[in-house]
């Protein structure tokens, strides 16, 4: 096999290979007619591309690529307003690396600085915090973005900022939750999903009851999964195992890191600083219903968007139309593959990304363009 | 961004504000503890943690650190995590 042997224990992986071809087997599933698993979390999309997993496994198995990265998701009206805040001279703009070169409709926040706009890439919004002690002139300004094992750090931020009488700190928050899109996907009627691969450390926060509806309501599969490719096929593997056997429950198999009920704190924080946005929307897949945060009145001081009248925060956010041949909305709901979409390659590429499932390593477009994402004719040991 | 990296915490550095000195593959970096913050701080070094994003989110043992690190640095993803301290670093100096 093509990548077996970069594993940590070459051995074990070939056995759960072996097994999970068994178990198709006794599914029935074969290369026309299979098993639709979809691994939510952008880590695990890349951790697939990385070791070749998707050629690794049997071709009864097919993997659908989940809206788990944050950046990808990220909608272009919002890159325009982060553009449009950064843009401010009062205004020190912080960021995560990754998002510096998502596109907006005018220009990425890399333009945006080689224009002249203050933004600083951050490790934390802790650096932005202390930023905003060293400037106390300007106003520092911390893009809030990520699920659930993000959220924490900036709610714990705001709090703190809030304790300190930090005014000059504020946060454009455009936290995601990871139940709402799984219940958008599995109430669209063209979506064919057979079960869930869950994610490691959004579950970390959040735990698994979560996810309980899924199991419940829809009838499917889900396995939150630890990110080692070991982990990965366990979980594919029990996954597949309960659909032989007739069953749909929420199974934990990276219960070593984490607890059914999440973590008190960091849920306490989330819970004090933020609450559901009637609907968000979401690059690819549109609006759904609950399915970002925002900042609580009680700490509105410190929300960006009631500090500069800007998006959400101003009325309804200006819903942009994606640009002109990208199938990145196609390829997010698993109705195509990263080399069906027209730009891939040509007019979509990591250098100079169209799309942003092209950004960063956890989309699929860039995993694919990475590493290669045809299946091999014979995936031979 | 969405994945943790293991640290080892090694010293209290703000006990008011929750926070610590962690050792990140041989790179020192504050850390806020709160999430893992059941007792006495003190009793917190020594101990292994998933740190996301500058917050240690979970205490880890020795093995399971140790597997994550190796997973990360499969993926490329414990380089990328320390650049973006140094980029952090630099931020705070504005020479970026
Ligand atoms: S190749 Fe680019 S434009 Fe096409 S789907 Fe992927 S990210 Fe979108």
């Amino acid at each position: 096999m093509r990548y077996v042997q970069e594993f940590r224990d070459p051995k074990a992986a070939r056995a759960l290979l072996a097994e999970i071809g068994r178990v198709l087997d006794q599914i029935g599933a074969t290369r026309e007619s299979p098993v639709h698993i979809m691994e939510i979390c952008g880590g695990h999309t890349h951790a697939i591309f990385r070791y070749g997993l998707d050629k690794l496994v049997p071709e009864g198995l097919e993997f659908i690529h989940g809206p788990g990265c944050p950046v990808c998701v990220l909608p272009m009206s919002r890159v325009d307003e982060c553009v449009e805040i950064a843009e401010r001279p009062e205004v020190i703009f912080t960021t995560f690396g990754d998002a510096m070169r998502v596109p907006g409709t005018r220009k990425s926040l890399m333009q945006a600085k080689a224009g002249g706009a203050d933004i600083r890439m951050v490790y934390s919004p802790l650096d932005a915090l202390e930023l905003a002690r060293r400037n106390p002139g300007r106003e520092v300004v911390f893009f809030g973005l990520g699920f659930e094992t993000t959220t924490p750090s900036t709610a714990l931020s705001i709090q703190q900022a809030a304790r300190e009488g930090l005014t000059n700190f504020s946060v454009f928050c455009n936290h995601i939750t990871v139940p709402p899109p799984i219940k958008a996907l599995l109430d669209d009627p063209h979506m064919v999903l057979d079960g869930f691969v869950g994610p490691g450390h959004v579950s970390m926060v959040i735990g698994t009851r979560p996810y309980d509806f899924i199991a419940r309501d829809y009838g499917k599969p889900l396995v939150v999964a630890g990110f080692e490719p070991l982990d990965l096929l366990q979980s594919v593997l029990m996954v597949l195992t309960q659909i032989r056997d007739g069953r749909a429950e929420i199974e934990n198999q990276y219960a070593r890191v984490v607890p059914a009920d999440g973590n008190p704190v960091s849920l306490a924080a989330i819970a004090d600083v933020y609450e559901p946005r009637p609907t968000f929307e979401w690059r690819g897949l549109g609006e759904i219903d609950a399915s970002g945060l925002r900042i609580r009145d009680a700490y509105r001081a410190w929300d960006a968007e009631e500090k500069f009248g800007i998006g959400y925060g101003a009325g309804r956010a200006r819903v942009v139309q994606e640009p002109e041949g990208c199938a990145c909305g196609m390829v997010m709901t698993g109705r195509c593959k990263p080399v069906d979409c027209p730009q891939f390659g040509t007019g979509c590429t990591p250098e100079m990304p169209l799309g942003a499932l092209m950004v960063s390593s956890e989309g699929a477009c860039a995993a694919y363009y990475q590493y290669g994402g045809a299946r091999a004719p014979q995936a031979a040991e | 961004m969405c994945l943790g990296i293991p640290g080892q915490i090694v010293a209290i550095t703000d006990a008011d504000r929750l926070m610590a000195m962690a050792d990140v593959s041989g790179v020192r970096r504050e850390v806020n503890v709160a999430c893992i913050a059941d007792g006495p701080l003190d009793g917190l070094l020594g101990s292994w943690a998933l740190i996301h994003v500058g917050f240690a989110m979970s205490r880890i043992d020795e093995d399971e650190a140790a597997r994550t690190l190796e997973a990360l640095q499969g993926l490329g993803e414990a380089q990328e995590t320390l650049e973006a301290m140094a980029d952090g670093a630099r931020a705070l100096e504005g020479t970026q």
